[in-house]
């Protein structure tokens, strides 16, 4: 039940929302925020967290029994994690958005609740269907947002959101369908039967083989079953549906839009949970659901991560507009994200799912940063920033201890997960035994597009070295556009948009942000911005209220960086059993499906021979 | 035949509505033609209840009409109707006689039987829905041609008088002259049925068919039947008059047209396809489609030539559907040519048949057209009661007009939530979004559809669903977050009829309870969906399965 009222509380709240006076909307959202995390904070305390493996609060209600349909819900290490995430956020984004909404208060914090019900609701379904409503459902709520309190371009972004997240997932839909027919197909066990005799009387039928169910767990161990084909084909459905949200190389560019346009608010929770929600659905669906594909696949995904990765830092390089800046290096970010899955071993799962975590804190807080010197500026850019170290000391403190966390300085928690990242897919190579074939390995895997010209067969599954080397250079490359852009931004000369240069010699003073708007109409965008000093004078450094929003994010990030351990501990369960299954299913597809790997697409189809080892 | 009055007590109490109403439009007091609305609303209403409580199952519609398979359609279709058109009733208020009503109330003018046309649109509604109701009760090809003639001769009728203005008569013609020749086509079809097999009963068509095989003559007669009646469902190639015909109507008279004739069709389209029988298997090479087809007990699917046929229809009607709506500014041409996507949708739930999994709902594809007929009925119906409640206030000349482009619904919600809410929820659904009911009308077809191997049109589904989203996006969108723009013209009000904005009201309270609360629905669809025609005709006719037996080993 506590998961539910996950679920529930940010609803009832919402529903609460839109019926109370709008001057009541902002204390009542915070409110809701409050109970939900507390609520999630009650579910941490009851989780079990040694044994990070088992769904814990497992609950189970009839819903469509006709469709399959349950509401079921509950939630392992991995998904309590996520939440606990989504709690921390949730929260912090109402009292991060108290001066940038100033109106349509109610569309704003009603529908910021709803979307805090439809992350928690992704993370603890246990029923497909379940899951796919929720992770549908979250673009409602986000589409309003960028389209209603973005900035210039906002309408577009929000649109391209939209429709990008929904074509992926309907096909993702179409293959998780594929799935439960399979798994209907299946002959009934015989204790199935008599089990499923049993409920049938009670109503529905107890999901299992043979029975037409979306439960997940049932699913799972279905589409193990499946032919490599048919393995292949989910991959790919599912991959084109997760791979828009993460969002990986050649479908990001909805990203940096979105990202962009969105509201401070809305950004952290795109770039904190949202995005994570594609990771959390490759992890959870694509690698348990088809692991002998996605092994075999592994490869061509993380030479996509590998392009983000390299064409993100590049793009980063060349930004002039710092969130836009921030929007792309996520790109390069979740790429090192996916490549941990790719390689497919426990150092990188579990590396990944820190990242996803990690991501969420410093890069999350850094949209908060930024949102906050475009509250007194009304400007991103570069150009007309800068020095900002002189008239915000306490801003720029932050920016640059969580640009210090997304580069990834030891110390700091990004470092921890990134290393684990790349140290994962430097180990994920079966070619690493027989080292003189290294880089043909590597090159056989495609990673320079070559088409099966291959002498061995080094690859099913691996990464090499050279994954983590060439993802390394996207590391370097992070840190130099990070570095670049705090340099700019917080050292230097003093550099403010005009109407603000006359005043920055006193410092001290409010009131920057109506004249900044005056003279800067047209860059500042439309008129949501007009209204920004409805609520009096920001001061020229961080309020109380803003350091409180990114002190415990700032506290956080010192934490997992320096004492990562109990988190990695706890994901050793979830991330163990994956390992296994990816291994057994290798293992399995070596002996049985070795004529399957020589068609490979992955290989070009061009027939290649020695992959019997 | 008097047992097969028994059943028929909905279409009874419909023409007996029809009878009241024709003679109360007429009296000179205000209030008693006043009434003709909630008599009509009686009417429909009673006829839901009436069939749902009245209509026996399975077995004993079979003893008295004869109906050998999907006989259990009927209370469900039957019901679906009754309730579906009580909401689009709501929606009908003041459709005619507006202006006449008015100055009469002024006293400017004395009441005219003659001029009045109020008793006659409401009481060609009813005759529509009761043949829309003898759709769903057809055992024979001529009582089914009645019954859609029934269904579809009253709409010319009322989309003309719809409005006052010269473009709902045009409408008018046009969507006349065109039904007509739809109507000539499978007209045609039927012949050549019925000289195919000798009989126009359905029953033994059916027989005929699973005993002796499909000659060309008879395949021929059931392409030419279904290519007709895509009239009236408003697909790929007979979808031309749409956009035109729903523009030129008034918003809840085109409403009343995406779901009145859609639903007789899909109606007929399922039992003509019932006739044929959804269990051939696939001919072996070297055989024209176009020959003898038997059907044979391990097939489940339509007999080749015809699965292709409706194959290339539907997913033609999806992608031109959404492909064109995707130009459009104005919301009735929209909404148009997004019915003819919707029509497409269903085509693939009548492609898969009952399928393997006929027991199961996921696996069903009757059933899935008998849930998509429901939810697309309750989400449409929403749309146009939002559309037929808001119009331009009376300008210059002194008339309200009825709002046109998106731009009209910007800013709804702020300024008439009962309306522009509605307007979001139901959007969002006939987009397909979870959780709304729409989401769940389309996922059967989707599980149908794969179950049944048809993977490649399941893709052309999912594409078109996206493709769907673009436009539906801006209908959705613009009563939330966009702000009205009341530069240009008159503003935009809501008409003065309360019953109006509660269809749109009850409709989106549907769009979201039904979908939290549908399995009973969906058990209904389910066993509404039995299709028995294997059993019954096995059973009926003991030779049945001693002819094909050779080309089911050539088939395998």
């Amino acid at each position: 039940m506590i998961l539910f009222s996950l679920i529930l509380i940010p609803l009832l709240f919402a529903a609460l929302l839109a019926l109370a006076p709008a001057a009541q909307a902002r204390s009542l959202a915070f409110l809701g925020m409050l109970t939900s995390s507390a609520a999630a904070v009650l579910a941490m305390l009851r989780f079990d967290w040694n044994n990070g493996a088992v769904f814990a609060n497992e609950k189970t209600f009839p819903w469509l029994g006709e469709l399959g349909i349950q509401l079921s819900v509950g939630a392992d290490s991995v998904s309590m994690l996520m939440i606990a995430l989504t709690a921390l956020l949730g929260p912090i984004c109402v009292v991060a958005s108290r001066t940038a909404v100033t109106e349509r208060h109610r569309t704003f914090f009603g529908w910021l609740l709803v979307l805090q019900a439809a992350m928690y609701g992704v993370f603890i379904a246990r029923d497909l269907i379940l899951f796919y409503i929720c992770f549908e459902f979250t673009l409602v709520p986000m589409f309003v947002l960028i389209n209603v309190f973005g900035s210039t371009n906002r309408k577009h972004a929000s649109v391209k959101f939209f429709l990008y997240t929904f074509t992926g997932s309907v096909i993702a839909l179409a293959g998780l369908v594929y799935v439960a027919k399979f798994n209907a197909e299946l002959p009934v066990s015989a204790t199935r039967e008599s089990l499923a005799a049993m409920m049938q009387a009670g109503g529905t039928p107890a999901p299992g083989p043979g029975v037409w169910t979306f439960d997940i767990e049932t699913l799972g161990r279905a589409a193990r079953r499946m032919s490599s084909t048919e393995q292949a084909w989910v991959l790919l459905a599912l991959m084109v549906g997760f791979a828009v949200k993460v969002p990986l190389f050649p479908v990001h560019t909805w990203l940096p839009l979105a990202h962009t346009e969105a509201p401070t608010a809305g950004s952290v929770i795109l770039a904190g949970v949202l995005l994570k929600l594609g990771t959390y659905g490759i992890f959870r669906f694509a690698i348990p659901f088809v692991p002998a594909a996605f092994a075999e696949y592994a490869p061509l995904i993380a030479q996509l991560c590998i392009v983000g990765i390299l064409y993100g830092g590049l793009i980063c390089w060349v930004q002039t507009d710092v969130k836009k800046l921030v929007a792309y290096s996520s790109v390069a970010h979740l790429g090192f994200c996916v490549l941990g899955l790719a390689a497919t071993n426990a150092t990188g799962l579990s590396g990944s799912i820190l990242y996803m975590i990690n991501h969420g804190l410093s890069t999350g807080a850094l949209f908060l940063c930024i949102g906050m010197v475009y509250e007194r500026y009304h400007t991103r850019s570069m150009k007309e920033l800068g020095g900002l170290a002189a008239k915000m000391p306490v801003w720029s403190t932050f920016m640059i201890f969580f640009t210090m966390a997304s580069v990834g300085l030891p110390g700091l928690n990004g470092f921890v997960s990134e290393f684990m990242c790349l140290l994962a897919a430097f180990q994920a190579s079966s070619a690493w035994g027989s080292s003189t074939t290294m880089v043909e390995g590597a090159m056989d895997a495609g990673l320079w597009g070559s088409a099966g010209a291959s002498t061995v067969g080094a690859t099913h599954g691996g990464l090499g070295p050279w994954y983590a080397a060439i993802a390394g250079i996207g590391m370097i490359v992070a840190a130099m556009y990070l570095l670049l852009m705090v340099g700019r931004v917080v050292w230097g000369p003093l550099v403010e948009p005009h109407g603000h240069g006359g005043h920055g010699g006193h410092g001290g003073h409010g009131g920057h942000g109506g004249h900044g708007h005056d003279a800067h109409g047209a860059a500042a965008g439309d008129h949501h911005d007009d209204h920004a000093d409805a609520h009096g004078p920001l001061p020229a450094d961080l309020t109380a209220r803003e350091i409180g929003v990114l002190a415990p994010l700032a506290i956080l990030c010192v934490v997992l960086g320096v004492y990562p351990k109990p988190l990695l501990a706890t994901l050793e369960g979830p991330v163990n059993q994956t390992v296994q299954l990816i291994d057994s299913a290798r293992s399995m597809g070596l002996q049985l499906e070795a004529p399957a790997h020589t068609t490979s697409p992955a290989q070009g189809g061009a027939p290649t021979q020695g992959l019997a080892q | 035949m008097i047992e097969r009055l028994a059943y028929l007590w909905p279409e009874i109490a419909l023409f007996i509505a029809t009878c009241v109403v024709m003679v109360m439009g007429l009296s000179r007091t205000y209030a008693t033609r006043k009434a003709t609305a909630t008599i009509a609303a009686l009417g429909t209403f009673s006829a839901a209840v009436l069939s749902f409580l009245t209509t026996p199952d399975g077995g004993e519609i079979e003893a008295v009409s004869g109906q050998l398979y999907l006989a259990s359609m009927v209370p469900y279709a039957k019901t679906l109707i009754g309730a579906v058109a009580t909401l689009l009733l709501l929606t009908m208020a003041g459709t005619v006689d507006r202006a006449e009503e008015a100055d009469i109330a002024k006293g400017v003018r004395s009441f005219d039987p003659l001029r009045s046309n109020r008793a006659e649109f409401y009481a060609f509604f009813l005759f529509s829905i009761t043949g829309l109701m003898l759709c769903a009760d057809a055992d024979d090809l001529i009582w089914l041609f009645l019954a859609l003639e029934l269904t579809s001769l009253p709409t010319y009728i009322m989309v003309a008088m719809s409005t006052a203005r010269n473009r709902g008569r045009e409408a008018g013609v046009k969507y006349f002259f065109l039904g007509a020749m739809g109507a000539a086509v499978f007209l045609y079809g039927f012949a050549l049925i019925y000289g195919a097999v000798g009989s126009t009963n359905l029953n033994e068509i059916a027989v005929a068919f699973a005993t002796g095989g499909i000659s060309s003559l008879g395949m021929l007669g059931v392409l030419l039947s279904i290519l007709g009646i895509c009239f009236k469902i408003a697909a790929v190639p007979m979808h031309f008059y749409t956009p035109d015909v729903y523009e030129g109507a008034a918003p809840q008279v085109s409403g009343f047209l995406a779901f009145v004739p859609k639903t007789a069709g899909f109606l007929s389209i399922l039992l003509i396809c019932g006739a044929v029988g959804w269990n051939y298997v696939i001919p072996p090479d070297g055989v024209s489609p176009l020959a003898t087809v038997m059907p044979s007990a391990e097939g489940t699917q339509l007999p080749e030539v015809l699965r292709l046929t409706l194959w290339v229809i539907a997913a033609l009607t999806m992608t031109v559907g959404n492909v064109l709506a995707l130009l459009q500014t104005s919301v009735k041409r929209m909404l148009a040519y997004s019915s003819i996507a919707h029509s497409g949708y269903m085509l693939v739930g009548v492609i898969v048949g009952p399928g393997i999994a006929a027991d199961s709902f996921s696996g069903n594809g009757v059933a899935a057209v008998l849930f998509y007929l429901l939810s697309y009925g309750v989400m449409n119906a929403g749309v146009f009661a939002v559309l037929a409640a808001l119009e331009r206030a009376p300008g210059r000349d002194g008339e309200p007009r009825e709002i046109e482009t998106i731009s009209d619904l910007k800013g709804l919600c702020r300024s008439h939530p009962m309306l522009g809410w509605p307007m979001v929820i139901c959007c969002l659904s006939l987009l397909g979004l979870p959780p709304l009911l729409g989401f769940f009308g389309k996922l059967p077809l989707f599980t149908a559809a794969i179950r049944a191997g048809e993977i490649p049109l399941v893709l052309v589904l999912g594409v078109n669903s996206a493709i769907a989203a673009c436009y539906y996006l801006k209908l959705a969108f613009a009563p939330l977050t966009e702000v009205a723009d009341d530069a240009d013209g008159d503003p935009i009000v809501a008409a003065p009829f309360r019953t109006r904005a509660a269809a749109a009201v009850i409709s989106a309270a549907c769009v979201i309870g039904l979908a939290l609360g549908g399995n009973l629905l969906m058990q209904g669809a389910r066993s509404a969906a039995s299709y028995t025609e294997a059993d019954a005709i096995k059973s009926r006719v003991p030779q049945a399965n001693a002819a094909p037996v050779d080309r089911n080993v050539a088939a395998h």
